[in-house]
């Protein structure tokens, strides 16, 4: 599903980023990324969603390597990979409706789907009733279920999220938390980064991958919880 | 997919109406200014021309020149690829153009017992051989035929005239290229005010999966239409001046057809182009 191989990022100005990173997330998995700030953990899911691409090793996410995807293939992987972010990103001058309707036309879905995905989605994340609302209206939990939401609107396989409870109050926090659970739970593999290390001792039955100065410094998932 | 673009371009026009507005008035002023340039530069043109339509050259003949012979001069000289037409002027009629000319002389000639003037055909050139070296060519060629006393053109005149034509087609090609320049850079930097602005679309686009095509033709569909608009007010504006003007400061004439219709297309191809340049800075800034 995902396999990050001997994975180096190197930023002209800040220098090495990841140092020799590889890691394996399968179907359905859920996991967390956690590690202090500057650590890494956005640049691999930027690696991940290929916004960016890896200085060396290879990366590759549901049948597309880095080394071989063309720029103009990027989108098809976008919808196959969700993405939401602790700054919610919606479109403030649309309606919470109006922005899931966005993310399906301008990816070339049919006009006459839309409504009912839209609802559908809507209903998912809880808040049928909120679909008029602009994003102003809505508390911070709420903004960030219709980023879900938006996340959502091509059935991904996986769902990649960056530090989502980051900007929310704790009941607004587990309530995002249950959702993306409940996601993971028909399927979609979860990849969470985050340095909640309390949301993480919470739940640990899920894997966690530990990241310090760019390289993985512990892993759930290997007996000796090194790698 | 085509019918999504025109929703998305009309939907952002209508979303931010003062945006496109500022967009379409900024372009349009920018226009306006290379429109009264064209404006200036088509009357210097057409009075330059005009002027030039008086280039002639008159061949004064002997006074014994038979019928015959002056026959043979003027199908001869019409057969000429440089003239376009030509005229006899006989002795009689010289006296009777100097007398209406020439008034303050007209006693004088009135007391001549005969008529000192020549006869002579006055020789009209095509526009295209209007320049000294066609005027000196077709000249000389006439002074050859032995019952031509005297042939002149106004060789000085005919020479400055070609020279400012001249002058003034470079300048108007400098100055219109830097007008074009400063308003292709005006417009580019509206469009891409008007690009940033949508930052937060193109990347929520880029993040749910939207190709980059798909991106881009509501923008430059929003560009065209913009510009298109731009054009069509720079027209109005210019067309407004030359009312006013026309008349009570200057005998103008307003523009060629072809001149109002490429400066509005040019309006939209420029607001078509600066939004293709500014998206392709921003699509590549932005993966």
């Amino acid at each position: 599903m995902i396999k990050l191989i001997s994975v180096y990022k190197e930023y002209p100005r800040s220098g090495l980023a990841l140092k020799n990173v590889s890691l394996h997330i399968r179907k359905g998995e859920f996991a967390f990324l956690t590690g202090p700030s500057g650590a890494g953990k956005s640049t691999i899911l930027r690696l991940i969603h290929m916004t960016e691409r890896p200085s060396e090793g290879e990366v590759r996410v549901s049948g597309f390597s880095s080394k071989q995807v063309k720029r103009r293939d990027i989108p098809q992987l976008r919808r196959r990979v969700g993405m939401v972010f602790q700054d919610f990103r919606l479109l403030r001058t649309r309606t919470a409706a109006e922005n899931l309707a966005f993310a399906h036309e301008v990816t070339g879905g049919k006009r006459s789907e839309i409504k009912a995905k839209v609802q559908r989605l809507l209903a998912q994340v809880g808040l049928a009733s909120r679909a008029s609302a602009y994003p102003e209206e809505l508390s911070g939990g709420e903004q960030q279920r219709i980023a879900i939401a938006r996340a959502l609107i091509h059935d991904p396989v996986i769902l990649l999220a960056d530090e989502p409870t980051g900007n929310l109050d704790e009941r607004a926090a587990n309530g995002v938390f249950d959702l993306i659970r409940e996601i993971n739970s028909v399927g979609t593999a979860v990849l969470i980064a985050t340095h909640d290390l309390d949301l993480v001792r919470r739940f640990s039955q899920y894997r966690v991958l530990e990241l310090a100065d760019g390289a993985i410094v512990y892993d759930t998932l290997h007996s000796d919880g090194k790698q | 997919m085509a019918s999504s673009s025109i929703r998305g371009a009309i939907g952002a026009l209508r979303r931010s109406p003062g945006l496109a507005v500022l967009s379409a008035v900024s372009i349009g002023l920018s226009l306006f200014v290379l429109g009264m340039f064209g404006l200036v530069t088509h009357n210097v043109d057409v009075n330059l021309r005009h002027i030039e339509r008086r280039v002639e050259v008159v061949a004064y003949l002997r006074d014994d020149v038979s019928g015959q012979l002056l026959e043979v001069l003027q199908n001869d000289v019409r057969s000429f690829p440089e003239v376009s037409d030509l005229s006899h002027v006989s002795k009689f009629e010289a006296m009777r153009n100097a007398m209406q000319d020439l008034e303050e002389f007209r006693e004088v000639f009135t007391d001549l017992e005969m008529n000192p003037l020549p006869a002579s055909i006055e020789i009209q050139l095509k526009p295209e051989f209007r320049d000294p070296e066609s005027v000196r060519r077709v000249a000389e060629l006439v002074s050859l035929y032995p019952f031509v006393e005297d042939v002149q053109y106004g060789r000085e005149w005919v020479e400055k005239i070609y020279r400012l034509r001249r002058v003034g087609g470079a300048v108007a090609a400098v100055l219109g290229t830097a007008f074009a320049i400063v308003a292709s850079l005006i417009i580019g930097n509206t469009i891409r005010m008007a690009v940033l602005s949508r930052r937060d679309e193109i990347t929520i686009m880029r993040l749910v999966g939207a190709t980059d095509a798909f991106i881009r033709r509501p923008f430059l569909l929003e560009g065209l239409i913009t510009g298109l608009g731009g054009g069509a007010l720079a027209l109005g504006l210019t067309y407004l001046t030359y009312l006013v003007m026309d008349g009570s400061l200057l005998e103008l004439s307003w523009l060629p057809n072809l001149w109002a219709i490429s400066g509005t297309l040019a309006g939209g191809a420029l607001g078509l182009l600066a939004s293709a340049l500014a998206l392709r800075r921003h699509l590549t800034t932005y993966v």
